[in-house]
């Protein structure tokens, strides 16, 4: 019987449902706080009882990625991979992979120094969008429209001057409908996808958008295989957007999706087909 | 449970999981459910980091 562990550092619905159909499909499934597990140089992967795979579900991203480390430092398989929570845990490297592989995607514009950003902007026109280079849920992603709101945000980022305000992320602002497209994919399989309306200029779930269920079309389905692809495959979030000229653009890849919402309305099992992938990974 | 913080009464559900956070209703204040030893006990939940999310 296989064994599945489900790390997290703060228990959502998510985690709860994965563990239930974990538990449902018959594995022996444990939940691992990351908190209160402990890793050194020496350790062995006979010190640890993670079973056969590990779901990695931290809500803190680097938090998951560093413990994603030390399980393959172990030789435990991890979904998603550290190179995958990488990819997409920094929207500068999803970004690039998006582009060098080809998907559709928001032009995206990158400097090291304010100064250079500022010519950016100078140099492509407002408005564009500031987005952090790690971060979730919407925090600090803003339209710039023109010079009085840029000189304001980049004198704080100067104030502020964490290791991600020197990068800076400055991204098209796409032409689009009041919604993004929200699509979970799993493997190579979209399990569910949701149209995320909003009056607003976000499109955040965690801000209060409306969720619609959304029917997956091959165009969808397309894309979000190939996005996966680019950023290593396993169990993923895409977002999109409905660019008025060129149909469907990925804006980002989401490592630790979360879908209480989706879960609901969705025809497919959602943390069923999660927890099958994952036991499946490691039997091939 | 008693809220470390106020004193209020939480209700602590009998299904709640190691992890999980429940909120004081007299203060407000979020407490994440842990395991010391064989108990359970109410320790200050984490405030939303900047690396949080999905």
């Amino acid at each position: 019987m296989s064994k599945i562990s489900i790390v997290f550092d703060r228990v959502r619905a998510e985690e709860k449902m994965l563990q239930k159909e974990a538990e449902s499909l018959g594995y022996d499934t444990t939940s691992i706080d990351a908190k209160t597990t402990r890793f050194s140089t020496e350790s062995k992967k006979s010190d640890y009882d993670f079973g056969n795979v590990v779901l990695e579900r931290c809500v803190s991203y680097y938090r998951g990625l560093h413990f994603t480390a030390c399980l393959e430092f172990l030789g435990i398989p991890v979904i998603n991979t550290f190179e995958v929570a990488n990819n997409c845990g920094n929207k500068m490297l999803t970004s690039l992979l998006l582009s060098k592989n080809k998907v559709p995607t928001p032009k995206t514009y990158f400097s090291f120094s304010a100064e250079a950003a500022r010519e950016n902007l100078d140099k492509v026109g407002y408005p564009l969008v500031i987005k952090p280079i790690v971060g979730s849920w919407g925090r600090s992603v803003v339209p710039l429209k023109d010079k009085d709101t840029v000189d304001a945000l980049f004198e704080i980022r100067e104030y502020t001057d964490g290791p991600h305000d020197r990068i800076f992320y400055l991204q098209e602002m796409v032409k689009r409908p009041p919604r993004d497209l929200r699509a979970i994919i799993v493997g190579d399989e979209v399990v569910a996808a949701m149209y995320r309306k909003s009056s607003g200029f976000k499109t955040n779930i965690a801000l209060g958008a409306d969720a619609e269920l959304c029917k997956i079309t091959k165009e969808i389905e397309d894309l979000c295989v190939r996005a996966s692809k680019a950023v290593g495959g396993g169990i993923l979030g895409i977002d999109m957007m409905e660019d008025e000229k060129r149909g469907l653009v990925v804006h980002e890849v989401n490592n630790t999706v979360e879908f209480k919402g989706l879960a609901k309305v969705a025809t497919k099992n959602i943390p069923k087909t999660m927890v099958e992938f994952a036991v499946n990974s490691v039997r091939k | 449970m008693n809220c470390p913080d106020c004193d209020g009464n939480i209700n602590v559900p009998a299904d709640a999981s190691v992890g999980e956070i429940v909120s004081c209703p007299d203060c407000g204040a979020d407490f994440e459910i842990a395991k010391k030893g064989g108990s359970i006990e109410l320790k200050q939940a984490e405030t939303v980091g900047e690396d949080w999310g999905e």
